[in-house]
This record gives structure tokens, C-alpha cells and sequence, in this order.
């Protein structure tokens, strides 16, 4: 066996990691999951509708809460999913990148739900949810296909028209967003790019 | 001399075999089809992105209409990536596959630079 000359040997070396760089972009680039939104989008519509039910503001809050978790275990059940389906683990292979995006708005949401609710401010909490799941779905998908940061400028325009416009729009506008969005958006990435 | 760069590139993909090299160090039996930088990069991105548009792939690999397509086409001649077009509406959608055999050859120039790697450090 002949012995590889330094060149070829370099050569060799940045084809791999050319290789690694390209499959992990291309991973980030769909590791968004379609189904999971779509499912995300059902269980909204079922609160928005369980919500605009409740007699007073703290129960309809509560409701949007649990509604809350439980599409954050969705969205999370369904990430883990999709990254093992290709192959890496959740927050090592390249959805972490989508993951650690979304994180900082939606925690920062999470804070100001808390300090507004306390002080009673619940009419601004429909805008300010909107948005703000709209800019970490931006923050998120900057580098994902393109579907992805225009799903979450959607929710933003929503956001704004919710913060703006008169209050008894806010549970609809929710249902609009976080119901009809996710089923719609999820539903073209789940055909298009791989569940 | 970017041109003439192409041309050669070119011309290695038509003389090319596509499938199977005996003898990993011999620089002859290397895959050309995959080993040119684009076509690399097309066939990493399907093997690890899964299906993807025309248009995502022109993002992702930064480069231009023409030259995507001149090298995509090398690949699905060789029937390493297939390609499915289709309408949505008004506008044409081009998405690209990657087929069995092109994910064995693509598997296989992994083993070959892999094997490279491994011949050096083992001769120094």
C-alpha cells in the first residue's frame, strides 16, 4: 500500500470536514417539525374555544397556560423526534441551533406574563404572547428554510394587530395564531420537509 | 481561469465510473462525480437535510442557478440524486432526492478520505 502524500492527506481532511459542515447546516435547515405544529395548532383551537367559555379573566388565563405546557411538550416531544429520525440527538445535533434561538423570547415572555399578570394587566397578554412567539420563531428559524422566520413575522403582524386593536380580539386573534398558523405552516413544512 | 477550472471539473465528471474503486489510495479510483466541491456539498446536504427544493439548496450551498443545476443534473445522470418536478399553482417546483445508490457512493467517498486520513497518520 502506497503511502498518501501530505497534499491528498490535507485534501482529504477539508473534504471532511466540507462534508460536516454542509450535513449539519442542511440538518438545521429542516429540523423544524411540521406535525408537531400542526398538533401544537389543534390542541390552541380546543383552548381558545374551552377559553372564551370561562366566566372570568384568571380562569381563561389558566387555561392558555396549561394550553402553554402542553404545546411546549408537544413542540419538544416532536423536535426530539424529528432530530433522531435523521439520526442526532436533540440538542446536540443541529436542531439546537432552532432550540437556542427560540429560548430567550419565550422565557422572556414567560417572565413578563408573570409581572403583568400580577398587576392585573391581563387584556396586553394575547398581543404580548403573540409576539413574542413570533420573534423567537425569527430568532429560531434564521437559519432554517425560509418558511420558517416567515411563520414567525406572521405572529408578530398578529401580535401587533392583538396589542393594537381592542381588546375582546385577543382570544380570537390567539386562536388565529397559535391555532390556524401552526396548522397551516406546519402542515406545508411537514409535506415539504420531512415530517 | 475560473472558466477553464469548470471546464476541467467538467470533464472529470464525463469520464468518470460511478460506482467502485478497489484500491482506496489509488487517487484514480476516486469518485470524481461526488468529489467536486458542489457536488459534494449537493449530496451532504440530501444526506443529512433529507429532500430539498431547488431554491433551499441554492441557499444553502450559496451558489448560483446555473451552476446548481449544471451539477445537480451530473448527479442524477449518474442516478445519484433523483429529481421530481412539480407544479404548486403557477410556479414550477424542482426538488432533489437522494437515491440508494447515491447515498452507497456517497458512503463510500466517506470511507475513501476517511481511509486517507487513517494511511497518513498510520505512515507518520
Amino acid at each position: 500500500m502506497t503511502k498518501a502524500p501530505p497534499a491528498l492527506h490535507e485534501r482529504a481532511l477539508d473534504n471532511l470536514r466540507f462534508i460536516r459542515e454542509t450535513m449539519e447546516r442542511a440538518g438545521s435547515f429542516t429540523a423544524v417539525p411540521g406535525r408537531g405544529g400542526m398538533a401544537m395548532g389543534v390542541t390552541a383551537l380546543a383552548a381558545a374555544a374551552i377559553a372564551a367559555l370561562q366566566p372570568t379573566e384568571s380562569r381563561w388565563l389558566v387555561v392558555w397556560l396549561c394550553e402553554a405546557a402542553l404545546a411546549l411538550a408537544l413542540g419538544a416531544f416532536a423536535s426530539d423526534r424529528k432530530a433522531r429520525r435523521a439520526g442526532h440527538a436533540l440538542f446536540e445535533g443541529p436542531g439546537r441551533r432552532f432550540l437556542f434561538g427560540l429560548v430567550p423570547p419565550l422565557l422572556a415572555g414567560a417572565l413578563l406574563t408573570a409581572a403583568l399578570a400580577r398587576s392585573g394587566a391581563v387584556a396586553v397578554l394575547p398581543g404580548l404572547w403573540l409576539l413574542l412567539y413570533g420573534a423567537a420563531v425569527v430568532t429560531g428559524g434564521a437559519f432554517a428554510v425560509r418558511i420558517v422566520p416567515v411563520m414567525g413575522s406572521a405572529f408578530m403582524f398578529l401580535g401587533a394587530v392583538a396589542l393594537l386593536g381592542p381588546a375582546a380580539w385577543g382570544n380570537v386573534l390567539l386562536a388565529v395564531g397559535f391555532g390556524g398558523l401552526h396548522v397551516a405552516f406546519g402542515y406545508v413544512i411537514a409535506r415539504r420537509y420531512g415530517g | 481561469m475560473a472558466g477553464k477550472a469548470r471546464r476541467a471539473t467538467l470533464q472529470e465528471g464525463r469520464e468518470t465510473r460511478p460506482t467502485g474503486f478497489p484500491n482506496i489510495t489509488s487517487p484514480g479510483s476516486l469518485d470524481r462525480l461526488i468529489h467536486e466541491r458542489l457536488r459534494l456539498g449537493i449530496v451532504s446536504a440530501l444526506a443529512s437535510g433529507g429532500p430539498l427544493a431547488f431554491s433551499d439548496l441554492k441557499k444553502l450551498l450559496s451558489t448560483t442557478d446555473g451552476n446548481l443545476s449544471v451539477h445537480a443534473r451530473k448527479l442524477e445522470e449518474a442516478g445519484y440524486v433523483a429529481c421530481t418536478k412539480s407544479f404548486e399553482g403557477r410556479t414550477p417546483r424542482t426538488e432533489y432526492k437522494l437515491t440508494p445508490s447515491g447515498r452507497r457512493a456517497f458512503e463510500k467517498y466517506l470511507d475513501h478520505m476517511e481511509a486517507l486520513v487513517h494511511a497518513m497518520r498510520k505512515g507518520s
